[in-house]
C-alpha cells in the first residue's frame, strides 16, 4: 500500500524549492519526444501544465467535456489574482504572502508547498503579461494592485472583474499554439471515466466521446489530473453546471487518496437564492469588499428599505467586530458573521436570508477626488455621487451589470443583497511536494488537489495557485518521475488493465440506462444538495453530521434503483452524463461527512458547532488535529484514515485574529 | 415546480443528429417565474420531458453567469434573445410576457454545423486560435512585468477587446456568418501592446487565411455582430484588423 510520505525536500524552507529544482533529474530534448503525458482538464492548472510541457518537448494530450479549453470553469474567476511583487511598496514580500496564505488557511496547510507557491508567484505574473494579458494598469503605465480578504497589503493583480477570463484565455492561447504546432493533441467533449493503472503505475484513461458516446483508450507514460474543485456536490453553488468530481473520484476509487474532503469555502457576497427552480448561484466578487461596506440593521426584522435605515441605525458588523480588517476579513470569518446575523433575526430581503453591501460612503468618497481633480471646491452631494458612480462602473462595472440582470436590481441605486454561498473546495486528492498522489504517475493540480490552502483559501490565491502548478511546479517535478520511466515503451492498449477499465466504464452508463425508474437526475442531485448544506455545510454537528450520513446512504440506495435517464449510451446524452456525476456526488458527499465528524475541531471553513470561543469563532485542536487527514477508498463507499502530521518549524502557530 | 404564473408557448428546433432532418417542435410550458433565467426554464422544461419518456432538448451552457460563451440560443430571431449585451444565460423571463410565442433555434452557419437540438460545433474557433491567435513566448521567458509600461488608454483598449467570450453570436447573426468580429477581437487585442508587435503582420495573415478555410463568410459592413455581441465588441476591431492585413500584403507580406 502507498505510504504516506511528502517528499518535502531537506533544508531550509527558503531553500527547498530551488535546491530540489536545480536537482532534479532532468529528461534530455530527444527522450522527451518519446513521453507521452496525459492532461485531463484545460483550466488554468490543466492548460497551463499542457501548454508548458509540449514547449518542453514532451508528447501531450490534453482533455476536456467543454466544447473548447476556453470554457474551463477558470473562466469565471473574477476578483484578481495575488503575487508577491511588492509593486505598491506597502512592505509585501514571499514571507509575508507565504505567512498569510498558512495564517489564512488556519495553519493546516502544508509549509514547504505555500512558501514555493510564494516564490513563484512573481513569475506568473510576468509570464501572463508576456503572453499580452491586459491587466489593469495605472497612468503611468505599470500594472495596477487591489486589495483582497485576510491581507494587509495590495498585491491583488486584476483584469477588471475578469481576471480569471483574461489568464485562462492567455493560458488557452498558449495552449492553442502547441495545439496548432501538433505537439498537444487536444480532445473537446471528452469525458474521463476511468483512471488506467498498470503494474501500480497510472498508464492512460478511458475518456468518452461524448459526441458519440465511444469509450476510448488513451494510454500515457504519466497522467495529470487538472479538472477541478467538487462544490457541486452541494447542487447549488457558483461553481459551473458540468463542474464536477469524476475525474478525481474514478482516480481515488483507483488509490489515489482523498486530502481533507470537508474543507469547502463558502463564499461570503454571492446573490441570494430566488426560488426552487434555481440552478447555480452567482458570485459578486471579493474585491468588491474594496469598496462595499457590509451591514444589517440594527433592529430585529426591520420591515424598512434600506434607504430609509438612518446611518445609526446600521450595524456594520465586520468593522465592529473585526476593527482590524474589517470588510475584508477571510472568507470563512466574512460568512460566518453573516449566517450568525441572519440566525439571530437581523438578515434583509424577502427571504431574510441576506445581509447588505453598500457601496454609497466609498462612492461619495470617489465622487469627492474626481471633482477636486475636475477643480470642484465644495461639491454637492449629488455631483459627489454621480462623479464617484463613474469611478465605481470602471472598477466593477460587469458585476454591477450582473447583478441587475440577476436580481432586477439597480445597485447603483439600491445596496446589494448578498449571502453566502458554496464556491470553493480546498479539499481534494491527496499529493506529495511534486504534486503526485498516491498512485506512481498519477498527478493532481489545481483546485483538484488538496495542497495549499489549508481550511480555508484567500481571495485572488485559486488562480495564482492554478497557473503555479501548471507554469512552473509540475514541469519540473515531472521530471524526477519520468526520467525514470525513460525505457518504457509506448503502453499498449489492449493490456488487460485497459480492457477492465474499458469494461467497469461500460457497466456502469449501461446501469444507469437500464435501471429504468421514476426520478431524474436533478431530482437526486437537488436532494443530496440539500443535505449537503443542512448538514455539511457553514456550520456542522456530530448529531447533523450522522444524520447526513444516515440519509445520503438512503439516497444512495434510492438513486441506483429509481433513477430515470432517457436515450442511449451511444449518442450526445446529457441526461446520461450528469448520472455519472451525481452518481460519484453521492459517494463523495458521504466521506465529506464522514471527514467532518472526525474532525473534532474547528478550523478555517470547517465550523464545528461544539468547538468555538466564547466569541463565536473557530476552535482548533493543534494537539490533536495538526493533520492532513488523506482517506483511502477500501471499496463498497468505506474509507481508511491516514494522517500526515502537519509541521510548523518557520510560523508560530497561533490563535487566528483579524481583530 | 415552478414558481411563477406565465404560460408560454415555445417553439424549439429538434434535431436528432447532424445527419437527421430537424423541424421545429411546439411545446407549452406554466407556471415559469419572472425571476428564472431563460435556461432555468428549459430546465423545467426539461425536466417535464423526462418524466414524460421524452427526450429532453440538449443545448450548450456551463457557467451560467456569462462569461464562458457556451450558451447559443437564436431566440426570436436574436443570438441570445431580445436584450442588448448579455448572453442567454443572463437573459431572465423577467423579459418576457405571459402568453408569448417563443422561437428558438441553434446558431445557423456552415462553419457551425448542428451536433444536435440547440447545440452546435464551434471547435473552427480554436483552430482560428490555433493559427496564430497567441504570442509565441514559452514559459519561463519572461521580464519583469513591470519593465515594459503600457499606456493605460492602450491596455484598456486591448482588454475590451479581449473581453470576446467565444460564443459565436456575430457569426450566428451575420447574414454571411462572418467571424471577423471574433476573429479581429483576437488580431486587435494583440495588436495593441508592444507584446504583440513582433508577430503582428504574420498573425494578422495567418488567422485570416484558417477563417477563410473554416467556410466563414465576408464582412459586408451590416453592423449585426456589433449590435448582437453580447460583450459589446466593436466594429473598429475589424477596421483594424483589415489595416493589418492589407499592411501585410503590401508592404510586408511573409509566406506562412
Amino acid at each position: 500500500m502507498a505510504e504516506l510520505n511528502a517528499h518535502i525536500p531537506e533544508g531550509e524552507l527558503t531553500d527547498k524549492w530551488t535546491k530540489l529544482r536545480s536537482s532534479m533529474p532532468l529528461v534530455n530534448p530527444a527522450n522527451k519526444r518519446s513521453i507521452e503525458i496525459i492532461v485531463v482538464g484545460s483550466g488554468l492548472a490543466g492548460a497551463s501544465a499542457a501548454a508548458t510541457l509540449a514547449e518542453m518537448g514532451y508528447k501531450v494530450k490534453c482533455f476536456c467535456f467543454q466544447d473548447s479549453p476556453r470554457r474551463a470553469h477558470s473562466i469565471a474567476a473574477q476578483g484578481g489574482i495575488n503575487a508577491a511583487k511588492n509593486y505598491q511598496n506597502d512592505g509585501d514580500s514571499t514571507y509575508r504572502l507565504f505567512y498569510d496564505t498558512i495564517k489564512g488557511g488556519d495553519y493546516r496547510a502544508r509549509e514547504a508547498n505555500v512558501h514555493r507557491l510564494a516564490e513563484v508567484s512573481a513569475n506568473i505574473i510576468d509570464q501572463c503579461v508576456a503572453q499580452g494579458v491586459p491587466l489593469a494598469r495605472e497612468y503611468g503605465g505599470l500594472l495596477d494592485n487591489r486589495s483582497f480578504g485576510g491581507t494587509q497589503v495590495q498585491r491583488t493583480f486584476y483584469a477588471a472583474g475578469q481576471t480569471g477570463q483574461q489568464l485562462l484565455l492567455g493560458a488557452y492561447s498558449a495552449l492553442e499554439r502547441q495545439v496548432g504546432m501538433g505537439k498537444v493533441e487536444m480532445f473537446t467533449r471528452h469525458e474521463m471515466l476511468e483512471v488506467v493503472v498498470v503494474e501500480g503505475k497510472a498508464r492512460g484513461i478511458i475518456a468518452r466521446n461524448l459526441l458519440t458516446g465511444e469509450l476510448e483508450r488513451h494510454s500515457g507514460h504519466a497522467v495529470l489530473l487538472c479538472s477541478g474543485g467538487y462544490g457541486n456536490v452541494f447542487y447549488l453553488s457558483t461553481n459551473a453546471m458540468g463542474s464536477n468530481v469524476t475525474a478525481a473520484w474514478k482516480a481515488h476509487k483507483k488509490g489515489a487518496f482523498f486530502g481533507n474532503p470537508c474543507y469547502t469555502q463558502i463564499h461570503p457576497t454571492c446573490i441570494p437564492v430566488s426560488g426552487d427552480h434555481q440552478s447555480k448561484l452567482t458570485l459578486m466578487s471579493e474585491s468588491l469588499r474594496n469598496d462595499g461596506r457590509i451591514w444589517v440593521p440594527k433592529k430585529k426584522d426591520d420591515p424598512r428599505k434600506a434607504s430609509e435605515i438612518p446611518e445609526d441605525e446600521r450595524d456594520y458588523y465586520l468593522e465592529r467586530r473585526y476593527p482590524a480588517f474589517g470588510n475584508l476579513v477571510p472568507r470563512d470569518v466574512a460568512s460566518r458573521a453573516a449566517k450568525e446575523r441572519c440566525d439571530a433575526g437581523y438578515g434583509v430581503g424577502n427571504s431574510k436570508l441576506a445581509v447588505y453591501l453598500d457601496f454609497k460612503a466609498n462612492t461619495e468618497r470617489y465622487g469627492r477626488i474626481e471633482a477636486s481633480k475636475h477643480n470642484i471646491h465644495n461639491p454637492d452631494k449629488e455631483t459627489c455621487m454621480k462623479l464617484g458612480r463613474e469611478v465605481i462602473k470602471e472598477k466593477y462595472g460587469n458585476l454591477f451589470d450582473m447583478y441587475a440582470q440577476i436580481t432586477g436590481e439597480d445597485p447603483y441605486e439600491l445596496p446589494m443583497r448578498i449571502y453566502p454561498a458554496v464556491h470553493y473546495t480546498m479539499g481534494g486528492l491527496w499529493v506529495d511536494y511534486n504534486l503526485m498522489t498516491t498512485v506512481p504517475g498519477l498527478y493532481a493540480l489545481g483546485e483538484a488537489n488538496f495542497s495549499d490552502h489549508g481550511a480555508n483559501r484567500l481571495g485572488a490565491s485559486a488562480l495564482m495557485q492554478g497557473l503555479a502548478d501548471g507554469y512552473f511546479v509540475i514541469p519540473y517535478t515531472i521530471g524526477a518521475y519520468l526520467s525514470k520511466e525513460l525505457a518504457t515503451k509506448p503502453i499498449p492498449q489492449d493490456h488487460p488493465a485497459f480492457v477492465e477499465a474499458e469494461a467497469s466504464a461500460k457497466a456502469i452508463l449501461d446501469k444507469f440506462l437500464s435501471i429504468k425508474g421514476t426520478k431524474s437526475v436533478d431530482y437526486f442531485h437537488k436532494k443530496l444538495g440539500k443535505i449537503m448544506w443542512e448538514k455539511c455545510g457553514m456550520a456542522r454537528n456530530e448529531k447533523g453530521l450522522k444524520e447526513g450520513i444516515a440519509e445520503i446512504q438512503q439516497l444512495r440506495k434510492e438513486f441506483w434503483s429509481d433513477l430515470r435517464v432517457p436515450g442511449s449510451a451511444d449518442e450526445m446524452n446529457p441526461e446520461l452524463e450528469k448520472a455519472g456525476r451525481v452518481a460519484d456526488f453521492i459517494e463523495l458527499g458521504e466521506l465529506m461527512c464522514m471527514d467532518a465528524l472526525n474532525r473534532n475541531e474547528s478550523c478555517g471553513g470547517h465550523f464545528r458547532e461544539e468547538y468555538q470561543t466564547e466569541e463565536g469563532e473557530a476552535l482548533r485542536d493543534d494537539e490533536n488535529y495538526a493533520y492532513v487527514a488523506a482517506w483511502e477508498y477500501k471499496g463498497d463507499v468505506t474509507f481508511e484514515l491516514h494522517k500526515e502530521e502537519l509541521k510548523f518549524e518557520n510560523i508560530k502557530v497561533a490563535q487566528r485574529s483579524y481583530k | 415546480m415552478s414558481t411563477g404564473n406565465m404560460n408560454l408557448t415555445l417553439k424549439i428546433w429538434r434535431q436528432k443528429n447532424n445527419k437527421a432532418k430537424g423541424s421545429l417542435v411546439d411545446y407549452k410550458i406554466s407556471e415559469v417565474s419572472p425571476d428564472m433565467s431563460f435556461l432555468e426554464m428549459f430546465d423545467v422544461l426539461n425536466e417535464d420531458l423526462v418524466a414524460k419518456g421524452e427526450e429532453p432538448v440538449v443545448f450548450d451552457h456551463d457557467c451560467r453567469e456569462g462569461i464562458c460563451g457556451a450558451c447559443s440560443m437564436f431566440i426570436n430571431g436574436r443570438p441570445h434573445g431580445p436584450k442588448e449585451g448579455i448572453t442567454t444565460c443572463q437573459l431572465h423571463m423577467r423579459s418576457f410576457k405571459d402568453g408569448d410565442t417563443i422561437v428558438v433555434e441553434p446558431w445557423r452557419a456552415k462553419a457551425f454545423p448542428v451536433i444536435k437540438d440547440l447545440m452546435v460545433d464551434r471547435t473552427a474557433f480554436d483552430r482560428i486560435i490555433a493559427s496564430g491567435g497567441f504570442i509565441s513566448v514559452n514559459t519561463g521567458n519572461a521580464q519583469d512585468a513591470n519593465n515594459l509600461p503600457i499606456p493605460k488608454v492602450q491596455a484598456d483598449s486591448a482588454f475590451e477587446a479581449a473581453a470576446c467570450i467565444g460564443c459565436g453570436a456575430c457569426v450566428a447573426t451575420c447574414k454571411n456568418a462572418s467571424a471577423m468580429l471574433f476573429v479581429s477581437a483576437k488580431i486587435s487585442q494583440l495588436a495593441q501592446l508592444p507584446q504583440g508587435q513582433p508577430e503582428r503582420y504574420r498573425r494578422v495573415q495567418s488567422m485570416v487565411a484558417q477563417m477563410d478555410a473554416e467556410g466563414f463568410g465576408n464582412c459586408t459592413n451590416t453592423g449585426a455582430c456589433e449590435a448582437e455581441c453580447p460583450k459589446g465588441i466593436s466594429l473598429e476591431n475589424i477596421a483594424r484588423m483589415n489595416r493589418d492585413f492589407y499592411s501585410a500584403k503590401f508592404v510586408s507580406e511573409e509566406s506562412i
